[in-house]
C-alpha cells in the first residue's frame, strides 16, 4: 500500500520501496527461493539432460561443461560488476579477442609471459577508456561500448589480418592442460575469479559502493562517494576480465581468430540476466551470475550431447531468455505487493 | 529525462556536418572518383538496405527503445523470400515475407510494450531464436534464385528507373512516407509522446502498448522490404547474410543525431546518418584502406558525434 | 538564549530566470526547532540546500559556531555535523540499514575493506537510541516507509550532528508514526541540536516548534517564537494577503448527477469509497499522503483497475479500462505529479496541449494543424499562459506556466467532470491564486469538480464539500461551516495505521 519513495535516478519507476519485512518462515523460504530461482532452474537442467542423456552426468562431461562456460563466465564476472553500477559494457567479445590475438601473436617477439602481461594490460586500457568516456562525457555506457564493440574489431583485424594467428610453439597450449581432477584451470580461475569478486562485492568499500550508485547515484554522490572514479574501475576491471578469458582461450585453442568472441558479449548479457541481476543496476551478485553461466553452459552441454541440431540451440537459448525475463518481471512486482 | 533546448543546439548539428563536410574535401583530393554522381549513386544504392531497416527501427527508438534483432530478421527474410520465390513465385513469396517481417514485429512489439520487457533483452533473444529458426529452415546450406536473368524479381535490386537504381527509389519513396507518417499523422504524434514520456501519453488517453507494438510492427515491415531488396539483388542467401546489420543501423540512427533516450529525431536525421556512415566506408575504401578500418572510424565517429550532441545540449564538454 | 550554532548572512542564491533567495538572513541555535515556513517555491529547500553543501550560494556568507565557513561538497558540511534529512529519502534499498547511516564514510581497513563488526556496532547503538525495532544488517529496502526514515534520522546520531535539518519529514507517516518521530525530535533537542523543520502543517509547527520563521518569494518576511504568534499572522506573512481574499470558491448552481461512485475496492490501495458529484460543484478530497486519494481517481479514470464497486458516470454505468474510455466519455484528470503524469516536457505546447483529443482535430488520421494552432492560441489568452509560442518546449516554462498547459490540455475536450490531484503543488502564489479562480470559472460553467489536495487552506477555501479520507478510506464529509481545520485534521487522525 505505501506509495513508495521516489529514488533519484532511472531507477524510481522500477523500485518499490517499502515492503514490510515478514516473519513466518514459509514467507521466508519462498522468498529466498524467488530470489535464486536460477539454481533451481539449473537443478532442472541437470537432472533432465541426465535422463535423456547417459553420459551427461559422467565427471569428464561435468568437467567439460565447466571449462566451456568459463569463457563467458569470466566475461560475465566483469560485466556483472559493471551492470550493478547500472552500465553495460558490449565490447567484451572484442576486447577478449584482441587479447587472445596478443597474447599468441606477441610470444615471438617477447616471450610467452610478457604477451600475456601485454594481452592483460590492453583489456585494461580498453577498459579505462570506455570507462573515461563514460565519465567523462556523460554518454550511456551502451553506446560507448556499442562503438567499442565496432572499433575494438577493428583494432583485431589490423593487428590479426583477415587469417588467424597461430602459436608456433605447441607447447603453450599445454598450460590449458592443467587439471585439477576433472575440473581445468580454466574453469579454476573462473571460479576464482567469481569468488574474488563476489567477495569484492560484499566485503569491500568498492564493492558496496557499486550497490549505492547503481541504486541511488543521487545520494551516492552526495554522500561523498567519487562516481565516476568508482564507474572508470570497474570498466577497467571489466576489461581485464575480458582480456584474461581471451588468454584462456587462447591457450587452449592455440590460435587466435580475429573474429574470436563474436556475439558472446550477448550470450554473457544472456547469461547474467538468467542468473537473475537486473539490467537497471542497484542489484544483482555473482552468484547469481555463476548461477547463470552454469545453466546456459550445462543447456547447451546438455542439447549437443543429444545431438540435437545447432539450430535448436540457438532457439532454446532465445526462450530460454525471455522466459527469465518474464519471471523476473513477475517476481519483482510480486514482492513490492 | 528532459534537457533544454536552445541556439547551442545549431552548432551541434552544423558541426558534424562541417566534420563531414572537411571528410568529403580531403577524400575527393586524394580521390577524385568519390564525387562522381556515379559513385554517389552507387554509395547510396549500398546503403539502400541498411537504410530501409534503420527507418524501421527509427520507429522504435523514438519510442525510447532498442530493435537488434533486425540483423538477423534480414538474414532469414531474405533466406525465406529466395527460397519462396522458387516455390510459390516471386509474387507469393514477397508476400509471405513482409507477412513474416511484419508477425515478428508483433512478437517482439508484444513483449516489450504488452509485457514491458526490457527491449534490449527481448530482441537479443529474438536474435538468437531467428538465427536458429534460419538454420531450420534453410537447413544449413545457401539458397539461390532460380533462373535469376529471367525472373520480375530481379526489378527491385537490379532494375532502374531513369537512371537512378530502384533499390535508392524504394529507400528515398520509403523515407518520405515514414516522414509523413511520423511528422504529419495521429500515429507518429504518438510515437513521440511515447518516447517523450510514456505515462504522460497514457495518462492522455493514448494507447501506449500499441503504439509501441505499432513501432516493432513497422521495423518488422521495413525489413521485410529490405530482404525482397536484398535478395533480389544478390539472388541468393546465405545463413549469415544479415549479420551485424543491427550495428550499422544503429551507428547510422546514432550518428543522425535521434537520441537513444527517445521523444526526438526525425526519418531525415536516420537518413543523412546512415548516408554518412555510407560515405564515411565509401571513401576510406577508395582512399586504399582496408575494410575493418571502416569499423576503427565508425567507432571515433559515434564517440564523437554523440559527445559533441550532448556537450552542445548540457552546455559544457565534460560530464 | 541558546548559542547560535549556525547563521546564513545575506544568503543570495540564483537559478536561471529565478531569484531563489535574495539577501536571506537566517539563524539557528542549540537546543531549538526553528521551522521555516513558506509556499512552495518560496525558497526553504534551497535555502537549506546551500546551507548543507549540495548548493553553493551567489552572495552572502555562512558562519559555523561562530566561524566562518564555505562548503565545497555535502560532505564538507556533513563532516561539520550539519544533516538534511530530505523530503524524498535519499537511501539505497539494496544496502544495509548501517551502510546507509554510514555511507560515504564506511570504516575500512587499509585494504579498502569494510569493518562491518565495527560499523554494525555503531549502527544499532544509534538505531536502539532512536527505540528501533530492527538491527543494522537489516537490508532497507524491506523496511517500511517510517522505519526507513528513522535510519535517515540514525545517520544525523551517527555523525554527530550539531544541526539536523528536516525537509518535509510527516508526509508519509501516520499519526503513531509522527508522534514517535516528534519524541526523537524533543529528544535531540534535549541534546542541544539545533533543529530545522520545514513544513506547511501548521499543527505541526504550532505543537513542536520553538521559533518560526516566514520566507516569501525567496526572502524573509520574520522571525518570530511560537508560542506568540498565529496561525492567522503566520499565514499572512507566507502569502501576503488575508486568507478569504486568497480563495475563490465558485458561486455556482448544482445541478444534475454527474458521478456516481459506490462502493468502490482496490485491494490493498482504498475500500467502501462511496460519494456523488454534481455538475456545478466543487468537491475536495482531503487527506495525508498516503491516504488512497490519487489511488481513487486513478481508478476512476482508467488507469487503475478496480477490485469492485460500481461508478455511475452521467446516469450510465461504466467501467474504464484506460484512460482513453474516460477521455472519450467526457472525464478529465489532471494529474498530481505534471512532470510524470502531466506534461511531455520535451514536446511543444501545441502537442501537449491537443494531445488527447487528437481525433477531434484530424481526418483520416492526419491532424489539421491550423485548428490546433486555433486552439491553442484560445488557451493561450483565456488562461494567460506565458509562452513564446506554440513549439515553445514546455520543459522550458515555470511551473506555473506549466500548470495552466495542463489544465487547457483537458478543458479543450469540454468535460463533464474534471479531478485535480494536487493542482498547485509547487507553484508561485500568484499562479496559485489564478488557478483557483478558473477552478471556480469551471464550476460555474457547469462542470463537475473534484479537487484532491493535501493543504487545508486551499480545499477549504474553494470547495462547496470536503471529502476526508485516511488509510484508504473515507472518514469524514464536510460541507458549509463545518468545513474547518480542526475538522478536517481530527477526521484524518482518527484511525492509526498499524505498521
Amino acid at each position: 500500500m505505501n506509495k513508495g519513495i521516489s529514488v533519484a535516478g532511472n531507477n524510481a519507476s522500477q523500485k518499490q520501496l517499502g515492503v514490510l519485512a515478514s516473519d513466518s518462515n514459509l514467507h521466508r523460504t519462498l522468498h529466498f527461493l524467488a530470489e535464486n530461482y536460477i539454481w533451481i532452474f539449473l537443478l532442472l537442467c541437470i537432472t533432465t539432460f541426465s535422463f535423456a542423456s547417459p553420459y551427461f552426468l559422467t565427471i569428464n562431461n561435468l568437467g567439460n561443461v565447466l571449462t566451456q562456460g568459463s569463457f563467458i563466465g569470466l566475461l560475465a564476472v566483469g560485466m556483472t560488476l559493471v551492470m550493478i553500477n547500472g552500465e553495460i559494457d558490449l565490447s567484451v567479445g572484442a576486447i577478449l579477442a584482441l587479447a587472445c590475438a596478443l597474447a599468441i601473436g606477441l610470444q615471438e617477439s617477447i616471450g610467452v609471459w610478457p604477451a600475456i602481461l601485454v594481452a592483460l594490460l590492453s583489456g585494461a586500457l580498453l577498459g579505462f577508456v570506455n570507462g573515461a568516456l563514460v565519465a567523462l562525457s556523460g554518454m550511456h555506457s551502451f553506446i560507448v561500448t556499442l562503438g567499442g564493440l565496432i572499433g575494438i574489431r577493428g583494432i583485431v583485424f589490423i593487428y590479426t589480418g583477415e587469417q588467424a594467428l597461430m602459436v608456433e610453439d605447441f607447447s603453450y597450449t599445454e598450460y590449458a592442460e592443467i587439471y585439477l581432477g576433472p575440473v581445468s584451470i580454466t574453469a579454476l580461475i573462473f571460479f576464482g575469479f567469481a569468488a574474488l569478486f563476489q567477495w569484492l562485492l560484499s566485503s569491500t568499500k568498492h564493492g558496496r559502493e557499486a550497490y549505492a550508485i547503481g541504486d541511488n547515484i543521487k545520494s551516492a554522490h552526495e554522500a561523498g562517494i567519487q562516481v565516476k572514479r568508482h564507474k572508470i574501475i570497474n570498466f577497467v576491471l571489466c576489461g581485464v576480465l575480458a582480456a584474461m578469458a581471451g588468454v584462456l582461450l587462447s591457450m587452449r585453442m592455440g590460435t587466435a581468430e580475429p573474429n574470436a568472441g563474436k556475439i558472446w558479449e550477448l550470450w554473457t548479457i544472456i547469461a547474467i540476466v538468467l542468473g537473475g541481476t537486473r539490467l537497471t543496476g542497484g542489484f544483482g551478485s555473482m552468484w547469481k551470475t555463476v548461477g547463470g553461466v552454469l545453466t546456459l553452459a550445462v543447456l547447451l552441454n546438455g542439447l549437443r550431447l543429444l545431438n540435437t541440431p545447432n539450430y535448436i540451440e540457438l532457439v532454446v537459448m532465445g526462450s530460454v531468455l525471455i522466459l527469465a525475463l518474464v519471471l523476473d518481471k513477475l517476481l519483482a512486482s510480486g514482492n513490492s505487493n | 529525462m528532459y534537457i533544454s533546448q536552445d541556439k547551442r543546439r545549431t552548432v551541434q548539428r552544423h558541426g558534424l556536418i562541417f566534420a563531414f563536410a572537411i571528410f568529403l574535401v580531403v577524400v575527393s583530393f586524394s580521390s577524385p572518383e568519390f564525387v562522381t554522381p556515379g559513385n554517389i549513386l552507387n554509395v547510396i544504392r549500398q546503403v539502400s538496405i541498411t537504410g530501409m531497416i534503420a527507418l524501421g527501427v527509427t520507429f522504435v527508438v523514438i519510442t525510447g527503445r532498442l530493435d537488434l534483432s533486425v540483423g538477423s530478421m534480414l538474414t532469414f527474410l531474405t533466406v525465406l523470400v529466395v527460397d519462396q520465390h522458387n516455390q510459390v513465385g516471386p509474387g507469393l513469396a514477397m508476400l509471405m515475407t513482409l507477412a513474416a517481417g511484419m508477425l515478428i514485429g508483433v512478437v517482439n512489439g508484444f513483449f516489450v510494450g504488452f509485457l514491458k520487457l526490457n527491449a534490449l533483452i527481448v530482441t537479443l533473444a529474438m536474435l538468437s531464436l531467428l538465427q536458429g529458426i534460419t538454420l531450420f529452415y534453410s537447413g544449413g546450406s545457401n539458397v539461390n534464385v532460380d533462373n535469376a536473368q529471367e525472373t520480375w524479381f530481379g526489378f527491385f535490386g537490379r532494375g532502374e528507373l531513369f537512371n537512378v537504381p530502384m533499390p535508392v527509389w524504394f529507400f528515398l519513396g520509403a523515407a518520405a512516407i515514414a516522414s509523413f507518417v511520423l511528422l504529419r499523422t495521429t500515429f507518429g504524434r504518438w510515437i513521440y509522446s511515447v518516447g517523450g514520456n510514456e505515462s504522460v501519453s497514457l495518462f492522455s488517453g493514448v494507447q501506449t502498448r500499441w503504439v509501441v507494438l505499432s513501432a516493432y510492427l513497422i521495423s518488422g515491415l521495413a525489413t521485410g522490404l529490405a530482404a525482397i531488396i536484398m535478395g533480389s539483388r544478390v539472388m541468393g542467401a546465405q545463413n549469415t547474410i544479415g549479420q551485424g546489420y543491427e550495428l550499422t543501423v544503429l551507428a547510422g540512427i546514432i550518428l543522425g543525431g535521434t537520441s537513444m533516450l527517445g521523444g526526438s529525431g526525425t526519418i531525415w536525421r536516420t537518413v543523412i546518418g546512415i548516408s554518412m556512415l555510407g560515405f564515411v566506408q565509401n571513401g576510406l575504401l577508395l582512399l586504399g584502406f582496408p575494410y575493418y578500418i571502416q569499423w576503427l572510424v565508425t567507432w571515433v565517429v559515434i564517440i564523437l558525434a554523440v559527445w559533441i550532441d550532448l556537450a552542445a545540449k548540457r552546455g559544457k564538454v565534460f560530464a | 538564549m541558546n548559542k547560535v550554532v549556525l547563521t546564513a548572512e545575506s544568503m543570495t542564491k540564483k537559478f536561471p530566470g529565478v531569484i531563489a533567495l535574495n539577501e536571506v538572513s537566517f539563524e539557528i541555535r542549540a537546543g531549538e526547532v526553528h521551522a521555516l515556513m513558506g509556499e512552495n517555491g518560496a525558497g526553504k529547500s534551497t535555502l537549506m540546500k546551500v546551507l548543507s553543501g549540495i548548493y553553493n550560494p551567489d552572495g552572502g556568507a555562512i558562519y559555523y559556531q561562530g566561524e566562518r565557513v564555505t562548503f565545497a561538497s555535502p560532505k564538507e558540511a556533513r563532516d561539520r555535523g550539519i544533516l538534511l534529512v530530505h523530503q524524498e529519502l535519499s537511501l539505497s534499498p539494496e544496502l544495509t540499514a548501517a551502510e546507509n547511516i554510514y555511507l560515504g564514510a564506511w570504516p575500512t581497513n587499509r585494504f579498502g575493506v569494510l569493518q562491518k563488526r565495527k560499523m554494525n556496532e555503531q549502527a544499532k547503538a544509534a538505531l536502539d537510541s532512536l527505540g528501533c525495532d530492527f538491527g543494522p544488517e537489516v537490508r532497507v529496502g524491506s523496511l517500511s516507509i517510517a522505519k526507513q526514515q528513522m535510519v535517515e534520522i540514525a545517520r544525523t546520531l551517527a555523525f554527530n550532528a550539531t544541526v539536523v535539518i528536516f525537509d518535509e519529514p510527516t508526509g508519509t507517516l501516520t499519526v503513531t508514526e509522527k508522534n514517535q518521530l516528534f519524541q526523537v525530535i524533543r529528544s535531540l533537542r534535549e541534546r542541544g541540536v539545533a533543529i530545522v523543520y520545514i513544513s506547511h502543517k501548521m499543527d505541526e509547527i504550532f505543537e513542536i516548534t520553538d521559533r518560526i520563521t516566514v520566507l516569501r518569494d525567496g526572502e524573509v518576511q520574520g522571525t518570530v517564537d511560537t508560542q506568540d504568534s498565529s496561525i492567522g499572522e503566520i499565514t499572512k506573512k507566507m502569502i501576503g494577503r488575508d486568507l478569504d481574499q486568497y480563495f475563490h470558491r465558485a458561486q455556482s448552481t448544482v445541478g444534475r448527477e454527474v458521478l456516481k461512485v459506490s462502493q468502490l475496492k482496490k485491494a490493498g490501495l482504498f475500500e467502501d469509497i462511496s460519494f456523488s458529484v454534481r455538475a456545478g460543484e466543487v468537491v475536495g478530497i482531503y487527506g495525508l499522503i498516503g491516504a488512497g486519494r490519487s489511488e481513487v481517481a486513478e481508478t476512476l479514470f482508467g488507469a487503475r483497475q478496480r477490485s469492485a464497486g460500481v461508478v455511475v458516470f452521467e446516469g450510465e454505468e461504466v467501467a474504464f479500462s484506460s484512460p482513453r474510455e474516460a477521455i472519450e466519455k467526457g472525464m478529465a484528470l489532471v494529474p498530481e505529479d505534471r512532470k510524470a503524469q502531466g506534461l511531455i516536457l520535451g514536446l511543444g505546447g501545441r502537442h501537449n496541449t491537443t494531445l488527447p483529443h487528437l481525433d477531434r482535430f484530424s481526418k483520416l488520421g492526419i491532424p489539421n494543424v491550423k485548428q490546433e494552432l486555433a486552439v491553442f492560441n484560445e488557451y493561450k489568452e483565456k488562461l494567460e499562459i506565458k509562452t513564446t509560442g506554440p513549439e515553445q518546449l514546455v520543459g522550458d516554462l515555470s511551473g506555473g506556466n506549466q500548470q495552466k498547459f495542463v489544465l487547457a490540455k483537458w478543458l479543450c475536450a469540454d468535460p463533464k467532470l474534471i479531478i485535480l490531484d494536487e493542482p498547485t503543488r509547487g507553484i508561485d502564489v500568484g499562479s496559485k491564486s489564478a488557478i483557483h479562480q478558473y477552478i471556480a470559472e469551471l464550476a460555474e460553467r457547469g462542470l463537475a469538480v473534484i479537487v484532491i489536495s493535501s493543504e487545508m487552506p486551499e480545499v477549504i477555501g474553494v470547495s462547496h464539500r470536503i471529502l476526508t479520507m485516511a488509510s484508504g478510506r473515507l472518514v469524514g464529509e464536510f460541507s458549509g461551516a463545518e468545513m474547518t481545520e480542526q475538522n478536517l485534521i481530527t477526521a484524518v487522525s482518527v484511525l492509526p495505521k498499524a505498521s
